[in-house]
């Protein structure tokens, strides 16, 4: 039973006797259901327990009757059930508990009908109890499997009982009287003894039942509930079964406030109050409707109130005395404090305060060894300094116009690529000048520069030209670098043109009389005659002085002869002599020999030695030519093996050709590309072109033979020169130059020029200088004693170089090829090895009108004077002096 | 015996460089204690010659460290001291997650500093050696000492530079050594000579600091870098003050000795730190009150160009009138002035300041007194003036230090519109540099500067430029052009004294005639060179030797060549642009002039 419960049972009995009296079987019973439907507030009771109830409300009406003879005999047991209350009602709940297990019940009830059997003698009120417990017996063995499945066993016993009643309305009709009887008179008695008699307290009225803290299940079987105080038992009230308990709820109108009492059966019927302390409990106020939960709040204890002394007593004396032991400790610490020894916060916080500011003293003052650096350190460049553009008032120029104003815009997405980090602007003012937006921006790049770009030292170079020796340091920091040389001190200091003349400077004169592009030209070892052969066929020859800058060579006069190759007077300009060759003349040669007048021609395939008669040179010159051309060869030398045989055919000359000069022809089964005397004017030597192993021959005129040097092919011949002064070849093939030593036969040197595909090649007057051109603008210069790689390549052309010329006497050397410009450069080459060739380009001469291409195709000195005679492709010589 | 097979990388450029992940793993350290310590040693990634060597065969770009360099930091006792303070924040960041926060507090009270002192002697083993490192030292100070308080920077960092700063600006002061000043649009720009080096430095205009995002600016390691320019700083300034017989540390104001004084708002500060400015500082006693410098005797020593040697001494006697140059003279600066970089260069030599009492602390003396000789003012009029000063503009003060004489103040008087300012550190001796007309005015007395009202100055400016141009075309072009002057004068000279003969006696002149008949001798002409044919030649010459530049330069002198031409098209714009500009200006002056006529024949008919 809930605690609550006892304190309502209590105050039910100190309210009124009366009440109770009447009530006492009602609360009962109510009780009873209450505790069936495991809820006491619930009001509503059920239909089982209804039934039951209603049988003593119905025989309340009747009670009257009956009351007074049943008095007695009732009497103790009424008392014994009101003691017992408080048990009782704990017992019911441990008998509603009890429901649940039904073989319990089954023991119980039969328990019960031993015991109703035993004490039917003593009360009649009890019949009903066992009769009960029979009929529920006899069910129960009907349905025993029913009962056992229902958990709920409240209802299922109500259904049980119905079921009980309908097989017998008559005994239940009995019963209904008797304990209806029963519990009336049982009721008012027990409560009128219980108030006045016993004269108990409050407390003792709680424990009427005196059977403790047991089960209310273990007395369901007997007729008595406890015993109460003087050991008599508390009578349990009639039993009323469903239908009593129907018809109760039917006329009792106060049943639906009638509550049982678990402790002694009792029906009790709940008063006004009660039932508005259960309304309040319900909706959750205070019980006690007296009770104001929003009174002034009355302080008497607070930090402003102190209404009450928290100590009852007052202080102590010594409380208003200084302590002994803190005046120790306190001049302790002040002796400490004068000491030096403890330190006040503000003292603590000073120096802590004072270690952190630093403490700047003589750094440099001890001159001690400096300390290990960063290795090979690299100082960062500095800042490069305002210009005028950047002041706040820059002169008018350096403000942006329009267009560089868009430029500007346009840069807006990268502007590091804009020419100023800032806008340029004219403030009028000092005080209208702002502050620069991206100041803390550019310091910050400034900051990681210092920590994050690379440095370098980007060039540490002692360039060592001839006259210039320069250190050269520049440091790479942040994409911008720093040149501290200028560009002129790059290009080689050499000596001033004008201190190395004489050299040709200018055009004098023109030859003018081809028709077509002149491949080739040759001047006389004497230096008065120029011999020329060209690609044209329709240009007659005429023997004219053509002086320079004079317009005479007119196309549309009809031409005769078929002129190839021409003899021309270099002082007057006169054609002294034409050949008609019949093919494109790639070559002439006059002759070294002193004393002879013989012009080597190629003419395609064939090699013409002509002699151009007695206009041209002395008449015994031509006497003695005549004369050592004609003699035949001592006839056991005219030896030549089947390869040459095959190769070279020495023809005779007929009358008629012979007496246009012709002297001898030699044919070659190919085109020949270049012809070259010996320097004795013996031998010529004669290259082919496409003629593989048998691209080199070398013919002897004296002997009238011929002889292939080489039995293997090493590449492209592309011409093939005799040393000066050695019994050496040099042969220029595609890539390489191979010098050869014809007298010992064999490979002397091979130089590699580097050029892609050489074109022509130069001998140094004294032997030991190369000079080769190349067709991809290059010229090559070999010191041969020096090394087998250019010792310098020059580069003066934009396009191919077609020829290359030494002067004989000068130190001076000519190039030409498809550039504009012929250049002559100064070439000095000293006696002394250990100083090397000195090279200055000295003068670009204008050469001819550019043909299909072409310019400059054949250049060459004169013999003794600062000349340079330039075959030209637009079919004009050129003198420049 | 088989030797082992060389591993590759390890040993030439392979071996000599470390990649920045190498070197972080060597060290020990997180990136950002790295960061830090490169910083602070100077340590910087260096340029390979061969970066795909250099990286060790590895592609891309990596950030290369000489591992010489990274060795040298591993021996950094400065390392250990930062692994301490990892396990230190480490605690710290410990006692915050358990909510010790008391604990906290003392740990971030007691934080360790670290000491640098030795990396400051380290990387600048004597003192000139940190005076010519002192530019970066003192821009960044400078900005700093105007920043407010930021997250990543230390509290104290700023103050510290503040005080730094104003020492190092006295020490400036007491020593005379600045010689050029220039304001530009990014701030003013200072340069001094101290100890025979150049230290140039920028302050800032007022108001510099503007929140930057976080991508565009970390301060954080721009405090790293203050954190070691300000020791660098504050020896520099010791060994300054040392050697000027002042103390230091210098009593300048309550500001600075009291650091208590935080809150002080930052007017009140700048108008403290230039007050300070106007105090002289305290000398040591015993003191020589003026120590000049001694006569500078220049000895002929061998090889010296005698030129050379005059041309530095005029440079010191210069010098020596730059330093005295406002001595005696008393400035007011009114208030719309910026007085931090007026006071400073007026101070700088030799003159005495002052500004209104009632605004700005430390004012020495008043607007009212009759002995001031140049009131700054940098407004259009004002109300009272005094007769016995001039009213000059600020410029005129940093024009005059530049031209290292008082300028005339007629271009600068108050309101009057001010002549470009031009800076100072144009290199005069490169060529290709662009003048504009008023610096070649300065550089030159003689030249008459466009904006003269005649047209004869006009046309001569204009022979002038051509004259330029032709100059920087090539410096040989213009004795070419007075030889050739010379030729045609000495033509004309001899026809008109062949002339004058003819006139003298007309009898001989008759016999002469009848005698060329007979003789039929014709005078001869005098060969004409063309005048430019040696420069031709020259150039022609000079075009063939061009070829000859060794290939592994031709690259660099192409581009050489590239730049030079760019300067020169570079300088003819400007020069176009500023003979547009000067056209516009006299067309305008002419049309105003035609308008007051009119308006004055106007008002005569009327």
């Amino acid at each position: 039973m809930p605690p609550f419960r006892i304190g309502l049972l209590k105050r039910k009995i100190e309210s009124g006797d009366e009440k109770f009296s009447t009530n006492e079987g009602s609360t009962k019973e109510e009780s009873h259901a209450l505790e069936d439907s495991d809820n006491l507030f619930r009001g509503d009771l059920d239909d089982a327990n209804d039934a039951t109830d209603s049988e003593p409300e119905i025989n309340d009406d009747n009670d009257s009757d009956s009351n007074n003879s049943v008095d007695k005999v009732i009497f103790g047991d009424d008392a014994d059930s009101t003691l017992g209350e408080d048990e009782d009602g704990e017992d019911s709940d441990q008998s509603s508990e009890l429901t649940d297990s039904e073989a319990d019940d089954e023991d119980d009830s039969e328990d019960n009908e031993n015991e109703s059997e035993s004490e039917k003698s003593v009360d009649s009120g009890a019949e009903s109890g066992p009769s009960q417990a029979q009929s529920s017996d006899e069910v129960d063995k009907q349905l025993p499997k029913l009962r056992k499945k229902t958990t709920n066993a409240s209802k299922k016993q109500s259904k049980v009982k119905k079921q009980n009643f309908k097989n017998s309305v008559d005994i239940l009709a009995e019963k209904i009287k008797d304990s209806s009887v029963s519990s009336t008179t049982a009721c008012l008695p027990v409560e009128q003894r219980d108030e006045y008699e016993s004269g108990d307290t409050s407390d003792e009225e709680d424990r009427r039942n005196t059977t403790g803290e047991v089960p209310r299940w273990w007395y369901d079987e007997y007729p008595h509930v406890g015993y109460d105080l003087d050991g008599r038992r508390i009578m349990k009230p009639p039993q009323r079964d469903q239908i009593d308990e129907f018809l109760k709820r039917c006329e009792d109108p106060d049943f639906w406030r009638t509550v049982k009492d678990p402790s002694t059966g009792q029906d009790v019927k709940l008063s006004k109050d009660d039932l508005e302390l259960i309304r309040r409990l319900r909706e959750g106020h205070v019980p006690d409707p007296a009770h104001d939960e929003y009174q002034p709040w009355v302080e008497w204890f607070s930090r402003e109130v102190l209404a009450t002394p928290l100590r009852a007593f007052p202080d102590h004396k010594r409380s208003f005395l200084p302590s002994r032991s803190d005046a120790r400790r306190v001049a302790a610490l002040v002796h400490a404090l004068r000491m030096g020894w403890a330190k006040t916060r503000k003292q603590l916080a000073d120096e802590r305060r004072q270690k952190r500011e630093k403490e700047f003293y003589n750094l440099w003052g001890s001159e001690s060894e400096p300390p290990r650096g960063i290795h090979r350190h690299i100082p960062a460049p500095r800042r490069p300094l305002p210009s005028h553009a950047e002041s706040y008032n820059p002169p008018p120029e350096y403000l942006l116009d329009k267009r560089e104003m868009k430029e500007w815009e346009k840069l807006s997405a990268t502007p590091w690529l804009r020419k100023y980090s800032f806008l340029p602007t004219r403030h009028d003012s000092l005080r209208a000048v702002a502050a620069h937006a991206r100041y803390t921006r550019e310091r910050f790049l400034r900051c990681l520069d210092l920590y994050l770009a690379p440095r370098a030292i980007a060039m540490r170079e002692s360039i060592n030209f001839v006259h210039l020796e320069v250190e050269l340091e520049i440091h790479i920091f942040d994409k911008t670098s720093q040149l501290t040389i200028r560009p002129e001190e790059l290009v080689p200091k050499l000596p001033s043109p004008r201190d190395l003349q004489p050299f040709p400077t200018r055009e004098a004169l023109q030859f003018r009389g081809h028709a077509a592009a002149v491949r080739c030209l040759h001047v006389h070892p004497s230096g008065q005659y120029l011999a020329t052969g060209s690609d044209d066929r329709t240009v007659k020859g005429r023997e004219r002085r053509r002086p320079a800058r004079e317009p005479q060579f007119s196309p549309d006069r009809p031409t005769d002869v078929c002129l190839v190759c021409a003899v021309w007077e270099v002082s007057t300009g006169r054609c002294l002599h034409t050949v008609e060759a019949g093919e494109a003349v790639a070559r002439v040669c006059w002759s070294p020999a002193a004393g002879l007048a013989l012009l080597a021609a190629a003419a395609g395939a064939r090699l013409l030695l002509l002699a151009p008669g007695d206009r041209v040179g002395s008449r015994r010159a031509a006497e003695t030519t005549d004369r050592l051309l004609d003699e035949p060869p001592p006839p056991h030398d005219v030896a030549m093996d089947e390869r040459t045989r095959s190769c070279v055919q020495w023809e005779r000359v007929g009358a008629e050709r012979r007496a246009r000069g012709l002297r001898l022809a030699l044919a070659h089964f190919k085109d020949i590309v270049h012809v070259a005397w010996h320097s004795r004017g013996d031998y010529v030597c004669v290259t082919l072109r496409d003629a593989a192993s048998r691209s080199v021959v070398v013919h002897q005129l004296s002997r009238r033979r011929s002889q292939l040097p080489f039995r293997r092919s090493k590449g492209l011949v592309q011409c093939a020169l005799f040393h000066p002064t050695k019994p050496w070849l040099f042969v220029a093939t595609q890539r390489a130059v191979r010098i050869y030593d014809l007298a010992r036969q064999e490979l002397v040197r091979k130089l590699q020029p580097g050029a892609q595909w050489n074109s022509a090649l130069a001998a140094h007057p004294g032997g030991d200088h190369l000079l080769v051109a190349s067709y991809d603008s290059k010229c090559m210069w070999f010191d041969l004693e020096l090394s087998a790689r250019p010792y310098q390549t020059l580069r003066v052309h934009g396009r191919a170089v077609r020829a290359a010329a030494f002067h004989p006497r000068y130190p001076l050397f000519a190039t030409g090829g498809d550039d504009r410009y012929i250049v002559v450069s100064h070439g000095m080459v000293y006696n002394d090895l250990l100083q090397n060739p000195l090279l200055v380009p000295l003068k670009q001469l204008p050469g001819g009108e550019p043909r299909d291409s072409l310019v400059t195709l054949d250049l060459q000195f004169h013999p003794t004077q600062p000349w340079l005679f330039a075959a030209c492709a637009d079919s004009t010589i050129r003198l420049y002096s | 015996m088989v030797s082992k097979k060389k591993k590759k990388y390890s040993s030439g450029e392979g071996a000599q460089f470390m990649t920045r992940k190498a070197a972080l793993k060597k060290l020990q350290l997180s990136l950002k204690d790295f960061r830090r310590i490169c910083i602070l040693k100077g340590i910087y990634p260096r340029e390979p010659r061969n970066r795909k060597r250099a990286q060790k065969g590895a592609g891309g770009i990596k950030t290369l460290y000489h591992t010489k360099d990274i060795k040298f930091l591993l021996h950094e006792p400065i390392l250990w001291k930062l692994r301490e303070l990892k396990v230190y924040q480490q605690k710290i960041r410990k006692a915050r997650a358990m909510r010790e926060f008391r604990q906290m507090r003392k740990y971030l009270r007691d934080y360790p500093d670290i000491n640098i002192d030795h990396i400051v002697k380290e990387r600048y083993p004597t003192f000139v050696d940190a005076l010519r490192d002192l530019d970066d030292c003192l821009t960044l100070c400078f900005l700093f000492s105007t920043f407010p308080s930021l997250k990543r920077v230390p509290r104290n960092q700023s103050l510290l530079c503040r005080r730094l700063t104003v020492e190092f600006m006295h020490a400036i002061i007491a020593a005379k050594a600045l010689r050029k000043v220039f304001i530009s649009v990014k701030g003013y720009y200072y340069q001094a000579e101290l100890e025979g080096q150049t230290i140039t430095w920028i302050v800032p205009h007022h108001f510099s600091f503007q929140p930057q995002s976080k991508d565009e600016v970390d301060f954080k390691i721009m405090s790293t870098f203050v954190e070691f320019y300000t020791m660098m700083l504050g020896f520099v300034n010791f060994k300054l003050y040392h050697s000027l017989n002042l103390v230091y540390p210098p009593k300048l104001t309550a500001a600075f000795s009291d650091t208590d004084k935080e809150l002080v708002d930052e007017q009140a500060y700048v108008a403290e730190r230039i007050a300070a400015m106007n105090i002289p500082v305290i000398k040591l006693e015993g003191a020589n009150e003026v120590e000049e410098l001694p006569e500078i005797d220049i000895f002929q020593s061998e090889g010296e160009d005698p030129q050379k040697l005059e041309e530095a001494k005029q440079e010191a006697e210069k010098v020596k009138k730059l330093k005295t140059m406002f001595k005696g003279l008393k400035f007011y600066i009114n208030r719309e002035v910026p007085r931090e970089p007026l006071v400073f260069i007026i101070r700088c030599f030799g003159g005495e300041v002052s500004w209104d009492k009632d605004l700005f602390v430390g004012a020495t003396f008043d607007e009212s007194d009759e002995s001031i000789a140049y009131q700054i003012v940098d407004r259009p009029n004002m109300d009272k003036q005094y007769l016995s000063r001039y009213y000059v503009q600020p410029q005129w003060v940093f024009d005059s230090v530049n031209t290292r004489t008082l300028l005339p103040i007629s271009k600068y008087l108050m309101g009057a519109e001010l002549p470009p300012h031009l800076s100072p550190f144009v290199d005069k001796t490169r060529d290709q540099v662009y003048k504009p007309p008023e610096e070649r005015a300065l550089l030159d007395p003689n030249f008459k500067p466009l904006n003269d009202d005649e047209d004869s100055g006009s046309e001569i400016e204009e022979a002038s430029d051509e004259d330029e141009e032709g100059k920087d075309d090539s410096e040989v072009e213009d004795p070419e052009q007075a030889l050739t002057k010379q030729y045609q004068q000495e033509v004309e000279e001899d026809s008109t004294s062949e002339d004058e003969d003819d006139d003298i006696d007309p009898e001989k002149k008759k016999l002469k005639k009848e005698k060329k008949k007979a003789m039929s001798v014709t005078t001869g002409v005098p060969h004409k060179e063309h005048p430019y044919q040696k420069e031709i030649e020259d150039k022609q010459a000079f075009r063939l030797r061009e070829k000859l530049v060794r290939k592994k330069y031709r690259n660099l002198y192409k581009s050489m060549k590239a730049g030079q031409e760019k300067r020169k098209k570079e300088i003819w714009l400007l020069r176009k642009k500023r003979r547009l500009h000067d056209e516009k200006v006299k067309e305008a002056k002419k049309a105003e002039k035609h308008k007051k006529k009119i308006q004055a024949i106007e008002a005569a008919s009327a």
